[in-house]
């Protein structure tokens, strides 16, 4: 009941907490200069003018913030000045399985990677295996996926010919871009792991199930995983959120048509409610990730509760 | 089985390792056991993905899709950016063009070879009036859309009266500015589109009547803006002034061209396939077209070479070498009618002054930069408008060079003493590895020659740059301009006192006057005497400071057939043809 | 007999050893036995140090002074431009004939400067706020969490993209809007930790003390989310670099013809298949010094934290 009561709570905090981004969202993309309009050749004044009129652009702001409203919740997002043709529902229904698809399995990579790696690195600390671990997890984080991706294409694609260097449709890209991904996220998570890991494996109840004779795997995975799995946990939600609205610069690199691109583009070309709209879906993302991610965290630890 | 008892014994182990020593770390009792089974599941886990992955890897072939897509006879072109629209009354951009090219069919066609000649389009033959203000066009009886639908005259000046409808503020509608009254139309000081110079005097006969003369017409209607749209189609998803309904969907698209669209996946492809209504379909060697809007020109450059398309937009600068020296057949360098610029902002500054923008010029070391940091070939322009190559063709006056000494001169002639004196400004560029690198080397050059000590470079987001130019809200700007049809008119007229592509704030009556003394003429030589006064009015004063006049560099596959060298790089689909070398 | 006796030896080391010691002097003690750390720390003094300095060294070219004819030369030569100007490349020239190891140096002095100071600004922000945050819980906690969640949703980009017309493409507006960014995740992770600390008994025993919330957050439970923190930062530095790296991918960042290690190794890492030196020498350097700091970060850990003494 306690529990239902949580959540029915959080729920309605992160109902208002979308509010405010969709509000604060709409309103700061009009303050930045330049508008929807603006072409590659100069588009005279009463040209522009008369577009504003057409998309409703010239009602005061609030009117035009209502009007808005009021689609949303019936789940029209609005057109899109950048794309004229489709909806920004169309276009989010396009991306999205795009970057599922990259999102989720770099994760797993990431996550398969980074946590094994994590603990070992713990368990061995400061021997050769940890220092080489890390060392590899820091070349991870340094390389900037710019210089990882084109890497990898240029020796995996055309080197090696076993994957399409670019493109969805047709293509083995994803694979590399979800490598590409992935591997950034893996060395992230495994510094973390490492890191929480070691200060949970000092804690005297570890000493205790040691002093015990608990086996020692059985001491790494039943006693200390679910503590030190925790930073982990709470990265889960800022990670995935990266990984589907900030693979922008992989996209491009792999030449995948995902939601990364139009955060950006939307952005640079002023599209409104396409910003908007990739806001209001990445938004509802990451609400729903810290839900889970804090019941999980709960779940983990029971010291925590729900409520002090 | 084996697991468990391992276990066991390093339990036992711990156990009397423990009581030896009660000082044990914790730290050794996981040391001991690293040769145990610790090490082993996390390795056999490890060890069955690693072969699981290898498997999968061997087992995939990757296929040769450009071999399979020659086979095919799908072209597959990188084309810059996603299209914003395929509606021809709604675009602007070069890229968004090519696939209109191939959807729509205008009046007059583009040579497959020549700029000079006019291949017929829609209209089989056309003739003007002495003076050229009147042009008639005679539509052959068996063009169609792709559903069928026969194309009438009628059809194109429905088309012209959407694109000059104010309503739908068509980006691009000054350039049927040409057409009397059309301008007028479009800037709602009239509302009566039959005013505007376009009758169709039956199906198949089309008068177009001019504001003035124009003999390089026929070279005009072959762009975009002018291509027809198909009346039903539009008004059955909205009305005719609409610029956002469903009616360019793949399955709801009608046009004229050779091929229709099949397929639209934003950021991933634009497809067309061949029209089987089109006119001349025999003709047509494809079957289809793939349009990439791939904008990343290093991923484009990536794909290229691992054999995903045909052609590339564009060619990044460092790789314009290791193409030349490795496979020099496929790289192409083709003169291309534009030029590279900055704009001065002649309202405010230290580039108020003629002088000081003078000094600007000739500091500017033009072959420097061509050689070395474009390094596509391109040619250092001496003028404004690029010089043509055929005969009797335009040639801009001679006024543009780099002459440090000069240079120096006019700085002291705008007053000052030394470079150091000049107060800051600052260049604007929009956001792009080539622009930056131009603006870098230009700056040095002004530090170096000059002495100027106080110029910055301001890289501005697409937006705000587009935003701060339109508003004259810079000190100099990067700019680059491609001609719409071939006549140096195209270049020329956007420095008429308040057009809206001058953005420089200059304003010259001499200038203006001298432009439209020449749109009078229509004598080709006297108008092309006319306008190279009007030049040289332009360099006189110098707004603009030119650099370089443009080359299309890009790479093209072996397998594309009869893709010839264009001024304007507007190439015809229905004569290309893909095969293979083997 | 009135002078006093000479201190013996064994005097002296029996005053010495009731002198004791700080946990800080523990702390360094410990890491100077750590011998990685140690080597990382010198690693990175060095490279703060050359990037510091650099302006007043004489000897090393300009690093924004342009000779495209001299583009693209190889490590060790010396050349002489058009101009008649002497430059000794010692790493190579770039694509406008740049001196590539004073490009890094220059670019060192932006990109150390921007990471520190963002990782500062996140770092206080963060830190103090997921600690209340976790310690008050209750509906303070919501609020603040779900304010944090708020501003993970905004739109990074436009908020930039704004700020930069507003002020200009200035350095000190790139720091905050970095810094503004990865506070965010700063102040879930210790809330978590605090999460955990805060019903544990050392708690307990400081409010039965009687000592007030402030001095418990700040005495008590912040020092003993070193530990995640600390590596936390040593992961927050290379983010905030990539960061950078990544708004000048997108035009945002700094400004040409200045440099930052981000910008160089974008530059090379466009031109990787034809010129691999634009890439791999700022690459290394970045690299060393994100593994310095990693290093040194875990070796600041080990030293701190008084669980892991090995006496």
């Amino acid at each position: 009941m306690e529990t239902v009561r949580y959540i029915v709570s959080r729920l309605l905090q992160s109902l208002f907490a979308l509010f405010c981004i969709i509000a604060i969202t709409f309103f700061i993309a009009r303050l930045a200069p330049g508008g929807p309009f603006l072409d590659d050749k100069a588009v005279p004044e009463h040209l522009i003018k008369q577009m504003e009129v057409n998309y409703g652009l010239d009602k005061p702001l609030v009117v035009q913030f209502a009007k808005y409203l009021g689609k949303l919740v019936q789940g029209d997002l609005g057109p899109s000045f950048g794309n004229k043709g489709f909806t920004v529902n169309d276009i989010i229904a396009q991306g999205w399985p795009v970057s599922a698809v990259i999102g989720f399995l770099g994760l797993a990579i990431a996550l398969a990677l980074g946590i094994p790696v994590g603990i070992i690195a713990a368990s061995r600390r400061n021997t050769n295996v940890d220092y080489t671990l890390m060392g590899v997890a820091m070349l991870g984080i340094c390389l900037p996926t710019f210089v990882i991706g084109p890497l990898l294409g240029l020796f995996f694609g055309l080197k090696l010919d076993w994957f399409d260097v670019a493109g969805w449709e047709n293509s083995s890209a994803w694979i590399l871009a979800s490598l590409t991904l992935g591997l950034y996220y893996a060395a992230y998570i495994a510094r973390l792991t490492r890191g929480s890991m070691l200060d949970v494996l000092n804690q005297d109840y570890i000493r205790t199930a040691r002093a015990k004779g608990v086996a020692p795997l059985k001491v790494l995975f039943k006693h200390a995983f679910r503590g030190g799995i925790s930073p982990v946990v709470a990265y889960l939600g800022p990670a995935l959120a990266g990984l589907i609205g900030g693979s922008f610069v992989v996209e491009q690199i792999f030449g995948l048509p995902g939601l990364g691109q139009h955060f950006v583009k939307a952005a640079t070309n002023r599209d409104y409610w396409l910003i908007n709209g990739t806001v209001t879906v990445i938004a509802v993302l990451i609400l729903a990730m810290n839900l889970v991610v804090d019941l999980i965290q709960v779940w983990l630890d029971p010291r925590r509760k729900l409520k002090s | 089985m084996k697991f468990r008892s391992t276990i066991q014994q390093s339990d036992k182990l711990a156990c009397q390792r423990s009581e030896d020593s009660r000082e044990a770390e914790p730290e050794d009792s996981f040391k001991m056991n690293h040769h145990g089974m610790f090490a082993n599941p996390t390795g056999l886990v490890r060890g069955i993905l690693v072969l699981a992955l290898a498997a999968v890897l061997v087992s995939c072939e990757k296929p040769d899709r450009i071999k399979e897509a020659t086979k095919n006879k799908i072209l597959r072109l990188g084309n810059g950016a996603e299209p914003k629209a395929l509606d021809p009354h709604l675009v602007s951009s070069v890229g968004d063009s090519n696939i209109m090219r191939a959807l729509f069919e205008g009046l007059v066609i583009n040579h497959p070879s020549s700029d000079s000649e006019h291949v017929p389009g829609v209209a089989k033959s056309w003739d003007a009036n002495a003076d050229f203000t009147e042009w008639t066009f005679h539509l052959r009886d068996n063009a169609k859309w792709s559903n069928g639908d026969p194309v009438t005259a009628h059809d194109f000046v429905y088309s012209y009266n959407r694109i000059l409808h104010p309503n739908i503020a068509s980006p691009y509608s000054s350039m049927l500015y040409f057409l009397k009254n059309g301008e007028a139309y479009n800037k709602s000081e009239i509302d009566d589109f039959s005013k505007v110079g376009v009758k169709a005097v039956d199906d198949h006969t089309l008068v177009c009547t001019l504001e003035d003369p124009a003999p390089y017409f026929p070279d005009v209607v072959k762009h975009t803006t002018w291509l027809p749209v198909h009346k039903a189609t539009i008004e059955k998803f909205g009305e005719m002034t609409d610029p956002f309904t469903l009616w360019q969907r793949p399955g709801n698209h009608v046009g004229n061209g050779a091929f229709q669209l099949t397929g639209w996946r934003i950021n991933d492809y634009v497809k067309v396939r061949k029209n089987p209504h089109y006119w001349d379909s025999e003709t047509v060697k494809l079957n289809g077209i793939d349009f990439l809007p791939l904008d990343n020109t290093f991923t484009e450059e990536r794909m290229f070479r691992d054999g995903l398309i045909h052609y590339t937009y564009v060619l990044p600068a460092n790789m314009i070498e290791v193409y030349r020296e490795t496979q020099p057949e496929i790289l192409r360098v083709e003169t291309y009618a534009g030029v590279y610029f900055f704009r001065c902002n002649v309202t405010r500054g230290p580039t108020k002054d003629k002088n000081f923008r003078k000094a600007l010029s000739l500091a500017i070391d033009q072959e420097t930069i061509v050689k070395y940091v474009t390094m596509g070939g391109q040619i250092p322009a001496y003028g404004f408008v690029p010089p043509s190559e055929a005969e009797g063709g335009y040639v801009p006056p001679n006024k543009i060079s780099f002459d440090p000494e000069k240079a120096r001169e006019y700085l002291k002639a705008a007053g000052y003493e030394n470079g150091a004196d000049v107060p800051e400004f600052t260049i604007i560029i929009n956001t792009s590895e080539a622009h930056k690198s131009i603006a870098e080397s230009v700056q040095d050059m002004w530090k170096t020659h000059l002495g100027i000590e106080n110029v910055r470079i301001s890289n501005q987001e697409w937006k705000v740059f587009q935003q701060t130019v339109q508003d004259i809200d810079y000190d100099v700007s990067r700019a680059g301009w491609i001609a719409d049809y071939v006549d140096p008119n195209t270049f020329l007229s956007m420095w008429k006192t308040g057009d809206s592509n001058n953005q420089t704030g200059w304003s010259s009556p001499d200038f203006d006057r001298l432009l439209k003394e020449a749109a009078q003429l229509s004598d080709i030589d006297a108008r092309y005497g006319k306008m190279k006064e009007a030049e040289n009015v332009l360099l006189e004063e110098l707004p603009v400071l030119p650099v370089y006049w443009y080359t299309r560099v890009y790479a093209l596959h072996p397998d594309v057939q009869n893709w010839n060298p264009l001024l304007l790089d507007n190439h015809n689909y229905k004569f290309i043809d893909l095969k293979s070398a083997d | 007999m009135t002078t006093p006796p000479p201190i013996s030896a064994v005097e002296h080391a029996a005053a010495e050893i009731e002198r004791g010691s700080s946990l800080g002097r523990d702390a360094w003690y410990r890491l100077q036995k750590n011998k990685l750390a140690m080597i990382s720390l010198w690693i990175f003094i060095i490279i703060t140090i050359a990037c510091m300095v650099v302006p007043f060294f004489p000897g090393i070219p300009n690093p924004n002074k342009t000779y495209p004819d001299l583009k693209s030369m190889d490590a060790f030569q010396s050349a002489v431009s058009k101009d008649g100007d002497k430059i000794f490349y010692l790493l190579g020239s770039d694509y406008l004939g740049r001196d590539i190891f004073s490009r890094i140096l220059y670019g060192g002095r932006v990109s150390l400067g921007v990471g520190f100071l963002a990782t500062l600004v996140s770092l206080t922000i963060g830190v103090i706020y997921g600690a209340v945050a976790g310690f008050i819980g209750g509906k303070l906690d919501s609020a603040m969490m779900r304010v944090v969640d708020i501003l993970y949703a905004l739109p990074f980009l436009i908020i930039v993209i704004i700020l930069t017309t507003f002020f200009g493409n200035k350095l000190w507006l790139l720091f905050v809007c970095i810094g503004a960014v990865e506070w965010l995740t700063m102040s879930r992770i210790v809330r978590g930790q605090v999460l955990s600390l805060k019903n544990q008994e050392f708690v307990e025993a400081a409010r039965s003390l009687g000592l007030s919330n402030w001095r418990i957050i700040i005495r008590h439970l912040i020092p003993n989310t070193v530990g995640p923190v600390i590596v936390y930062t040593t992961l927050t530095v290379p983010a905030v670099m990539r960061l950078e790296a990544i708004l000048s991918f997108l035009g945002l960042g700094i400004q040409p013809p200045n440099s930052s290690w981000g910008s160089l190794i974008k530059e090379g890492a466009d031109r990787m298949v034809s010129d691999q030196a634009l890439l791999i020498y700022p690459s290394i350097v970045f690299a060393a010094t994100l593994f310095a700091l990693n290093f040194l970060g875990d070796g600041l850990r080990d030293a701190l934290d008084p669980k892991t003494s090995k006496d």
